[in-house]
């Protein structure tokens, strides 16, 4: 029983470290998830305990920058969640067309897969000319490559798939260049999205925008951190702005379940009352 | 020997075995059980609806953050891993798959074990691949009480080949079992008598 609450100890000791010394803040982050993978890196550097990697974490840099990566959620996937991309094109396009312009928010973009699905989208409903998509990440790699807009090939039966099954209008091979275990985005998809470095812990608003796309990022904060960030997405939304949530996200535990209407209750679409 | 939770890990196989242990609980069984069935990304929560419509007991999806109550059977959704934080409330996350699955049942596994730790009940029940030999082995070292179908009885055998092969299990069971030696645990009077 001990042991276990030294190693939490451990932990939280660990997470200060990293904010004090490098400003990335995982105080609030679902403590079983910290916990998985910082015993991860343990393993893999063969550390023998938490109070180690705070140590080298301090003095180490590159080794700093291996465990951010490690804390950071980086998995993300073109179309996920079919029907949600279905309920998007359905029932927030039509939304969406009534502006002269439209500036998307996607927060916590990772390596961008998702935020080049939206302009797949907008693109095909004709929208994309007057849309300016804001990618941001507080990871900086994830940013770089999701800029690259180069993907491994692998996935690309299961996103294929996925784009099929969201109602995708064209094929989706028409949207990159194979080159040999990869595929490049198109120069097209890439012009009005603009990449920028945003920690949802830590920074504010910084435009004003109609829809804030933030899908699988909030399912790793504590309440009260989800509070914070969702009081930052709503003061970034004009009145009647769109929100997107994950599929197993939602307002419930929030202060602002209240200032928004259920547009689609499954697939956690809210719009901002008026 | 007061036990407050049972982890569940199944995979190929999985509908019918999960079926019959559901369809013959008592609805007064007080420990809450978690699931994780391996089901394909596409997959909807149908089947869970089914699933508790053929039980006495709450059966349904584990929500994010829900706190785990007694007599609820909780289902990892598809496409999440499930893990359990000190407060017994639910986490998900979309981290990499693990043993090519998400839901994991090691993952779900390991983070309950650190939880629950001697009050804890894992069941590897059928399968084809070796998911869950890890977790099965966490909860055993922090003193939980490892139960493994009999493989000889499961659709697929290699799941609970993996586990027995990696731990000494409490016990090894067919389905019919697993489920007496569930109701008789719960019960309070329960002598508990290791196996090994």
């Amino acid at each position: 029983m001990k042991s276990e609450d030294t190693s939490e100890l451990e932990i939280s000791l660990l997470l200060e470290a990293v904010y004090q010394k490098y400003g990335y803040d995982f105080r609030q982050y679902s403590k079983a998830h910290i916990n998985r993978r910082i015993r991860n890196r343990m393993r893999l550097s063969g550390l023998e305990d938490i109070s180690q990697i705070q140590s080298k974490v301090l003095k180490d840099e590159t080794f700093a920058y291996e465990l951010l990566q490690d804390l950071s959620i980086t998995v993300t996937e073109m179309f996920r969640d079919k029907d949600f991309y279905r309920s998007l094109r359905e029932n927030v396009i039509p939304i969406l067309r009534t502006y002269p312009f439209v500036k998307i928010w996607h927060a916590g973009c990772a390596t961008g897969e998702e935020a080049y699905s939206m302009a797949i989208i907008m693109q095909e409903e004709g929208l994309y000319d007057r849309t300016t998509i804001y990618a941001t990440d507080f990871n900086q790699y994830a940013l770089n490559r999701a800029k690259e807009g180069i993907f491994s090939n692998a996935m690309i039966k299961d996103y294929n798939i996925n784009y099929q099954l969201s109602g995708g209008k064209e094929f989706f091979s028409s949207y990159y260049t194979s080159n040999y275990d990869n595929i490049i985005m198109n120069q097209s998809l890439k012009k009005n999205i603009v990449w920028a470095n945003h920690n949802l812990v830590t920074d504010s608003v910084f435009a004003e925008v109609h829809l804030v796309l933030c899908r699988n990022v909030l399912i790793y904060f504590d309440n009260s951190l989800q509070n914070k960030v969702q009081k930052l997405f709503y003061d970034s939304l004009i009145n009647g702005g769109i929100l997107c949530l994950g599929s197993k996200e939602g307002l419930r535990f929030t202060d602002f379940y209240e200032k928004y209407i259920e547009l689609d209750k499954k697939q956690r679409i809210f719009k901002k009352k008026y | 020997m007061q036990y407050e939770a049972i982890v569940i890990g199944v995979s190929s196989g999985g509908m019918m075995a999960l079926k019959f242990i559901f369809s013959a609980l008592p609805s007064d069984f007080h420990i809450p059980i978690i699931v994780v069935q391996h089901v394909s990304t596409h997959s909807d929560n149908e089947w869970i609806k089914l699933l508790n419509d053929k039980s006495n007991l709450i059966i349904k999806e584990a929500d994010e953050k829900e706190k785990i109550e007694t007599g609820k059977v909780y289902i990892a959704p598809s496409n999440y891993h499930l893990m359990i934080e000190k407060d017994k409330t639910f986490s998900l996350t979309i981290d990499e798959r693990v043993n090519f699955a998400r839901p994991a049942i090691d993952v779900l596994f390991e983070s309950a074990a650190e939880v629950y730790k001697n009050k804890l009940i894992g069941i590897v029940l059928t399968g084809s691949n070796n998911d869950g030999t890890k977790g099965i082995k966490r909860i055993k070292e922090l003193g939980g009480l490892a139960i493994i179908q009999d493989p000889e009885t499961a659709e697929s055998r290699n799941m609970p080949a993996s586990a027995i092969a990696a731990i000494l299990p409490d016990y090894i069971l067919s389905l019919e079992k697993i489920v007496q030696l569930l109701i008789k645990i719960t019960q309070p009077n329960f002598e508990f008598q290791l196996k090994n």
